[in-house]
């Protein structure tokens, strides 16, 4: 398409340009003509919330997916990626939020994988060493990777990518996985590398790392890009703005914003006058943390030190981004997750709706009446009453307004929206004391997302069950919890509600770990 | 070819001998063998070591019944063969089990590894052991009297063994669709996830009994195999009815019911098999090709299905 002559035009400065990339996905539409200039010799933070597309954007640009409409430059010349590996010849290299190593190979032969031509291991191992050595990113070539450290590993995939002669690093949320002082070296590694000439797209959620580190900082918004400026020019209230869509001068017009939160939410507005209303501390607690920490598999901390206590008749809404704690906090809850350390007081009528419906929720292929005995299959004895179950099956499908043909049919021919009510009525039956929510609207459309959130706000019962829930989407989580807390770095601290309903900065700020959020952790854990 | 038919369905359904005598009695091994394929596949348990648990049941009956001699009773000799047999072939089936829960071990390596070592048991046991008194055969001596099982009609070799086929697959069923354990021993091979998420069902634990029932119905059946069928130990006394019965388990899609019909399919091909070689002349390989297709076609249809389930919970029981 550009004709122009390069060495005059100001895109010499360019490394990668997108322009007017355009994504959809059946009848979602990832991205809208969002834009974004990279710099050579610079790092460009690339901010949103969770579902902005920010990692729909940067896929566009290493060639996984071919937008529908928009342009990609590469050092000013026009480019159509195929696949990733047109994206490589050109110098680009990602690292993706989950690596992409084969555990059981080592180091060299994971960086040979993709390769051309005969495989070598001792050059290979010697290009990764020098690679190593120039780029100041210790790695043992000989090692394998399942030995590594995910600090290690993400160290390899780097270098990965430099060996292909990437002069472009597209870096899918790096410090998610690291702890503070990885994340501290990792980005100082980053810095250096754009000082020397290399170029950086840095996608994160953490507004602090972007302002620590980016040159330029790039901010989409439901597939739009809202700013995009230089990293001097923002301030960080500026940026929170922009994210949440907020305020005014952010490129978003308040009707774009007003068609862009209708559909599953209920008007922010009615909810926090609820959420002021309800009395927390009339009853004793029918679930708490104390003290609570929890150590993965992998060594990372999850959670640290939680003190949470959790009323009967209360919606707690837990925000909190991706890898910050949310999920085990649930876990810990729902009693599927033992804690490393502390104590967790729940009762046994607790409920719990997994995030992943059709892998831990429910089995496809029994039919309605076997998938709702199955909450009481671990500790039922003796004959299985069938016509019992058949009964309340049928009962439970009227209550819950579950569509379906009737209680012999199996859980696959069920529509998503119509599991997830089964789920969470089945749950709802169980849970006397406490019902424990994990994302119930993934993967719905937004009638049934619509219809699961409704059920979450009137879940009734004498007494009414305390409910824990956490969602990606912060309008879903405003719009259904009476009490907020946040989950950053594995602590976890109540938000208070900001005076203004429709004002999300205060969740934001927290979500992100920027500076109002140190506050509010720390007036909160006293 | 019509006349090697002809043969086939003689040697199988021509004549009461042939039904009664053949027919149903190479069924019966097939029933418990099947029936404890099928129980641990539902549960999502790849045990293909039937052969050898088979093989140690027969082993272990055969031992108690020379051991007790021939002064105790039917009445106690063959409730005591069929336990001891029983046990063994669970224990058999509890080192795969063991295998798998302490150090991972693909169940499906494990098994046919122990179905060797099974066999270089027998070969051993024959020419040590048990062989018969004038040590020149590598078989064992007959077993005494009172642990001979009783035929079920005069005249043809019908055995007890059979009818024991019949009530495992019965009690089976009822138990996978009307118990507590066996909705668990469902809903664990169905989606183990879900069992431990969805119904805190403890998934070791059911999948470990499950693969010892699986290992005792086998070694029941080696047990009935010698008590009913040989009375005597020897090197060839399973034509691989621990293959067979994994096809007989798929052939009825892991149902018990579909197991009886199964089984006396396939026993019926064994016994047409031999009659096809002796009166028509044709290879009883012939035969073992039908059954490989008939597997075949199993596995392309509907069967992928419970496999490539049972596969994906080996995967993550392992986790």
């Amino acid at each position: 398409m550009s004709t122009e002559p390069v060495g005059v035009d100001p895109r010499d400065q360019e490394a990668l340009a997108l322009e007017g990339i355009t994504v959809r996905f059946g009848s979602v539409t990832a991205l809208e003509g969002a834009h974004c200039t990279i710099r050579r010799g610079t790092v460009h933070a690339i901010l949103g919330e969770n579902g902005a597309g920010k990692s729909t954007l940067m896929r566009a640009a290493f060639g996984w997916l071919t937008p529908d409409a928009g342009t990609i430059r590469v050092h000013g010349a026009p480019v159509r990626f195929q696949s990733s590996a047109d994206a490589i010849a050109q110098g680009i290299g990602m690292v993706h939020q989950h690596f992409m190593l084969i555990p059981a190979m080592t180091v060299t032969e994971n960086i040979a994988l993709g390769g051309q031509g005969r495989f070598d291991a001792s050059t290979t191992a010697a290009r990764i060493a020098e690679v190593a050595r120039k780029t100041g990113l210790p790695v043992d070539p000989t090692a394998r990777v399942r030995d590594l450290a995910i600090s290690a590993q993400q160290r390899v995939e780097i270098i990965k990518a430099l060996v292909r002669e990437a002069q472009i690093l597209i870096l899918d949320e790096p410090t998610a996985v690291l702890t503070p002082d990885q994340a501290t070296e990792l980005l100082r590694w980053v810095r250096s590398f754009a000082d020397a000439g290399g170029t950086v797209a840095l996608i994160t959620h953490k507004l602090r790392e972007a302002f620590t580190v980016a040159d330029y900082i790039t901010v989409l918004r439901q597939g739009r890009t809202v700013v995009s400026a230089a990293r001097l020019a923002l301030s960080e209230s500026h940026v929170i703005e922009a994210l949440t869509g907020t305020g005014t001068g952010t490129g978003v017009t308040p009707a774009s914003v007003e068609a862009s939160t209708v559909g599953p939410t209920i008007r922010i507005a009615d909810l926090a006058t609820e959420r002021r209303m309800v009395d927390h501390i009339a009853d004793a607690p029918v679930l708490r943390l104390d003290g609570v920490s929890y150590v993965d598999a992998r060594g990372v901390t999850r959670l640290r030190a939680v003190d949470l206590a959790i009323h009967p008749g209360e919606i707690l809404g837990v925000i909190g981004v991706e890898g910050s704690g949310p999920r085990e906090l649930l876990r810990i809850l729902a009693g599927r997750l033992a804690p490393t350390s502390g104590r967790v007081t729940r009762p046994d009528a607790v409920g719990f709706v997994p995030e992943d419906r059709l892998h831990d929720a429910v089995i496809p292929t029994f039919s309605l009446t076997e998938n709702l005995a199955l909450a009481e299959g671990g500790h039922a004895r003796g004959w299985m009453d069938w016509s019992r179950w058949w009964g309340v099956t049928r009962d439970l499908l009227a209550t819950a307004d579950v569509r379906a043909v009737g209680p012999d049919i199996p859980m696959a021919t069920l529509s998503g929206g119509n599991q997830q009510r089964f789920v969470m009525a089945r749950e709802r039956r169980r849970a006397t004391a406490a019902l424990i929510v994990e994302n119930p609207t993934r993967g719905l459309d937004l009638n049934a997302s619509a219809r699961i959130l409704a059920d979450l706000r009137t879940f009734g019962g004498n007494p009414r069950p305390a409910v824990v829930f956490h969602s990606t989407d912060l309008d879903e989580v405003l719009s259904v919890a009476t009490r907020v807390v946040v989950c950053f770095d594995g602590h976890v601290a109540e938000v208070q509600s900001p005076l203004d309903p429709n004002d999300r900065t205060p969740y934001t700020r927290a979500m992100t770990g920027s500076d109002g959020a140190g506050d509010v952790i720390s007036a909160e854990r006293r | 070819m019509t006349e090697a038919l002809l043969a086939l369905w003689d040697g199988a359904f021509g004549s009461s001998y042939a039904i009664w005598s053949a027919t149903l009695v190479r069924s019966a091994p097939l029933l418990l063998l099947g029936l404890g394929v099928a129980l641990a596949f539902r549960a999502g348990v790849l045990n293909i070591g039937a052969e050898g648990q088979f093989l140690m049941g027969a082993i272990s009956a055969t031992a108690i019944a020379q051991s007790m001699g021939g002064t105790v009773p039917s009445i106690v000799m063959i409730p005591v063969m069929a336990l001891v047999g029983a046990l063994a072939g669970a224990s058999w089936a509890g080192i795969a089990a063991w295998l798998r829960q302490r150090f991972g071990v693909l169940e499906v390596i494990s098994t046919i590894m122990l179905n060797f070592i099974a066999l270089a048991s027998i070969s051993w046991m024959v020419r040590g052991p048990l062989q018969e008194p004038t040590r020149i055969y590598p078989q064992s001596a007959e077993i005494p009297g009172p642990a001979q099982w009783p035929f079920l009609i005069p005249g043809q070799r019908l055995h007890l063994g059979f009818v024991i086929g019949l009530l495992a697959c019965g009690i089976a069923w009822v138990v996978l669709t009307r118990t507590a354990i066996g909705f668990r021993i469902r809903a664990v091979g169905a989606s183990p996830s879900a069992a431990t998420s969805a119904g805190g069902i403890a998934v070791a634990g059911t999948v470990l009994r499950v693969f010892l029932v699986s290992g005792a119905c086998a070694g029941l059946a080696g047990a009935a195999e010698v008590g009913g069928v040989t009375w005597a130990l020897y090197e060839g006394i399973s034509p691989g009815y621990g293959y067979t019965a994994i096809a007989v388990a798929l052939l009825a899609r892991l149902h018990p019911g579909w197991i009886i019909v199964s089984a006396i399919f396939f026993g019926a091909l064994e016994a047409g098999a031999s009659a096809m070689q002796r009166d028509a002349g044709i290879p009883s390989v012939v035969v073992q090709v039908i059954v490989a297709l008939v597997i075949l076609g199993v596995l392309a249809g509907s069967q992928r299905r419970v496999i490539a389930g049972a596969a994906t919970l080996g995967a993550e029981g392992r986790r």
